[in-house]
């Protein structure tokens, strides 16, 4: 298998985790966590790609995306906390006030 | 012609706009000024027509297309010949006299009340004028409505009097009845508008009766009857609530809850015989169809003898000018019915002034007996008020038909087409002609002559001022001499102006029904002051039983109540509002509501609410598009 293929094979491994992380995940740290291997996972594409056609582009992206998922943490930590403090949990399923 | 337009419709227009919609900032009595003033400039504009109109046709002026609909179209276009000339200048000049005498009349008003009358007659005459000018169905149906609701408004103008004692209804009661009598009148000139636009295609005036030759032997609509037939007669069915004509004769009594000068110009000279105008406007209908003769004639002449009874019997000065008017307008149908629709144009011209002028004498009675209008508390008026006295009498004798005054003309006319077609006809209108002299004398005799009644009321008593007199006056003589331009046997400058319009119904001339009506005439006046000059109060009440049944108004309002309106108000509360309206339409928006409101209680059960379901749907539509992009 070329390194090609592995990266992509470990992009798309690391996608995947997050996802089913997202989905079954209770804690709504652990599901944050998993939105970050979801992120990683496509940079890591992006890595790739601009390897293989020789181009900075998907590097540029990189960067980019880094900076917004600092960005994102720091917004959805609040978040989390100020939920914390309100309902004295951070299970997602108790989350569910907008609904009615 | 656009200048003599602009004149006629221009002034009132800016009169409604200025005292409509600023007159009560205005200073007391200019409302009048600009009232007297739009209407003279109308006037004016009324008279400049005249010359072009006799120096030969008139092409329609075409203002604007009102609206256009494939192969339809109506315009907003203006009709000048003989007929609708004549109509305007009567219209207008009757008018501007009334406007004159309603400065004087309603001065008593405050100036909120005083600009709102002048902003509703001015848009009456206005209205009156789209009516007689308008050159096709349409327009004339929106003139029709158009004094139909100032008719309502003027009415109704003291609309926050209780009923006074004695009365048996108040303005705001009266107005009411007088627009939905009017609306079931409306509805027959409306179906009768479908009927000529499904027929002919086009309701102009020329093009509708260049073609009801044919439409007149068409095939049988209803009853073996042929469109045409239906159309002259649904016509008339509008006409008889405008005009007052049985059955629909109703409101007008009640009308005279309106001011007088109200009264005067709506209600007995100008309004009124927009029914007869109509006719007269579509006789080649009329006669085509005969319908003329089926209906308009017999319905006219039960009409003038019927209201003549009611006339003879009323306490009230304005009742008994009310079913007068009645009665008259079913005289002018009774011409245009027979045929001799110039002659019912001419008594609707007389009348215009003989009549306006008897409730302008009237509500100068009134004003001088402060609102008193019962005629047992009057008498010996002649002495306090001298001048509406002697036009009192110069129109009493021309309604009458007193030789060589306006109205023996016009009834001559009318009487001898009647007397060379229908026998019937004749001896019951000279019948009637005789009731005319003789109630409008009883009404000279109780009111103006012998010994006063009321001695506080008499003392009290003034003559009016003379912005009220004057135009008595100016009536007085129209009364009096508008014969000159009738002229024995239609041989008149009117009848010669008319006659490219209306041809004169010539038979054979003859003197006799003349000599009749005459006689009548002058016996029921005799008879009147025979019977009740000097008269005390108490004499007058101990009526007559033969004339109970009459002066009960034949108890047609009673029966109208039980057969008509009573039933249809049970209905409605019943039917109408417990059933269909609370279970049927209610009903049906509560459905509605309870199927969305049910709907949505299965549908929202979509909406979780749990972040991690919204993001697996998410992920389910991105692998089905992924898959359909790859396959």
């Amino acid at each position: 298998m070329s390194s090609f293929a592995l990266c992509l094979a470990v992009s798309a491994a690391l996608f995947t985790l997050g996802v089913v992380g997202v989905m079954v995940k209770r804690n709504a740290i652990v599901v944050f966590m998993c939105i970050e291997l979801m992120l990683n996972g496509a940079n890591l594409a992006f890595v790739t790609f601009s390897r293989q056609h020789g181009t900075l582009d998907g590097q540029i992206f990189v960067f980019f995306v880094m900076a917004i998922a600092a960005a994102e943490v720091a917004i959805g930590l609040a978040i989390i906390v100020t939920v914390f403090k309100n309902r004295a949990s951070i299970n997602v399923d108790d989350v569910t006030m907008l609904r009615r | 012609m656009l200048a003599p337009t602009a004149l006629l419709f221009l002034p009132l227009l800016a009169g409604v706009l200025i005292n409509g919609l600023f007159g009560a900032k205005l200073p007391k009595g200019l409302s009048a000024v600009v009232g007297c003033l739009a209407m003279g400039a109308s006037f004016l504009g009324a008279l400049i027509v005249i010359p072009f109109v006799r120096a030969g046709a008139v092409p329609d002026e075409v203002l604007w297309t009102w609206m256009s609909a494939g192969s339809f179209s109506v315009d907003v276009a203006l009709k000048f010949d003989a007929l609708s000339c004549i109509m305007a200048l009567i219209v207008t000049g009757v008018s501007f006299l009334i406007h004159i005498y309603s400065a004087g009349y309603m001065n008593h008003e405050d100036q909120r009340g005083f600009s709102r009358f002048y902003a509703y007659l001015n848009l009456f005459v206005f209205s009156m004028l789209v009516l007689v000018l308008g050159n096709n169905f349409a327009l004339m149906f929106v003139g029709w409505e158009g004094v139909g609701l100032c008719s309502y408004l003027l009415i109704g103008f003291w609309y926050d009097r209780e009923r006074k004692e004695g009365d048996t209804t108040y303005p705001s009661q009266a107005a009411k009845k007088a627009f939905v009598v009017n609306r079931i009148g409306d509805f027959g000139f409306l179906i009768a508008i479908f009927l000529m636009f499904t027929t002919f295609g086009t309701l102009q005036f020329d093009a509708v009766f260049a073609n009801a030759e044919a439409a007149a032997g068409g095939v049988a609509l209803m009853w073996g009857k042929p469109v045409l037939w239906w159309i002259a007669a649904l016509l008339f069915v509008g006409a008889m609530g405008k005009s007052a004509q049985i059955p629909l004769y109703v409101w007008l009594p009640d009308a005279m809850q309106g001011p007088t000068p109200v009264s005067a110009l709506i209600h007995a000279a100008t309004m009124v015989t927009a029914g007869v105008y109509m006719v007269a406007r579509s006789n080649v209908l009329f006669t085509l169809s005969g319908v003329g003769l089926d209906i308009v004639a017999p319905i006219g002449i039960i009409t003038a003898a019927f209201a003549a009874t009611m006339a003879l019997t009323s306490y009230d000065f304005k009742g008994v000018l009310a079913y007068s008017t009645v009665s008259q307008l079913g005289y002018m149908f009774v011409g245009v019915g027979l045929g001799a629709y110039s002659a019912g144009v001419a008594h609707l011209m007389t009348h215009a002034f003989f009549k306006g002028l008897l409730f302008l004498t009237a509500g100068s009675v009134l004003h001088a007996m402060q609102d008193v209008g019962d005629i047992r508390r009057m008498g010996g008026l002649s002495r306090k008020m001298p001048i509406t006295f002697v036009t009192f009498a110069i129109a009493a004798l021309a309604i009458s038909g007193f030789p060589f005054l306006s109205g023996f003309f016009s009834k001559d006319a009318i009487l001898l087409v009647a007397y060379q077609k229908s026998p019937v006809i004749f001896w019951v209108g000279a019948a009637t002609a005789g009731l005319t002299a003789f109630y409008t004398f009883r009404l000279l005799a109780i009111a103006f002559l012998g010994e006063p009644r009321d001695r506080a009321l008499y003392d009290k008593a003034h003559e009016s001022p003379a912005v009220m007199t004057l135009p008595l006056i100016v009536l007085a003589v129209l009364s009096a001499g508008a014969g000159a331009v009738l002229g024995m046997h239609e041989d008149g400058l009117f009848y010669d102006f008319i006659g490219g319009v209306l041809h004169a119904e010539h038979g054979a001339a003859t003197m006799t029904p003349m000599y009749i009506s005459v006689a009548v005439g002058l016996v029921g006046m005799v008879a009147a002051l025979l019977i009740y000059k000097g008269k005390s109060a108490d004499q007058l009440s101990r009526g007559n039983p033969l004339l109970a049944l009459p002066r009960a108004k034949w108890h047609i309002d009673e029966l109208y109540d039980a057969a008509i309106i009573r039933p249809l108000e049970v209905a409605s509360r019943t039917i109408l509002w417990r059933i269909v309206d609370k279970w049927i339409i209610d009903g049906f928006v509560n459905v509605c509501g309870a199927a969305v409101y049910a709907f949505a209680g299965v549908a929202r059960n979509v909406q979780t609410g749990v972040v991690q379901t919204y993001a697996a749907v998410i992920l389910v539509g991105v692998i089905a598009l992924l898959v359909k992009a790859l396959l």
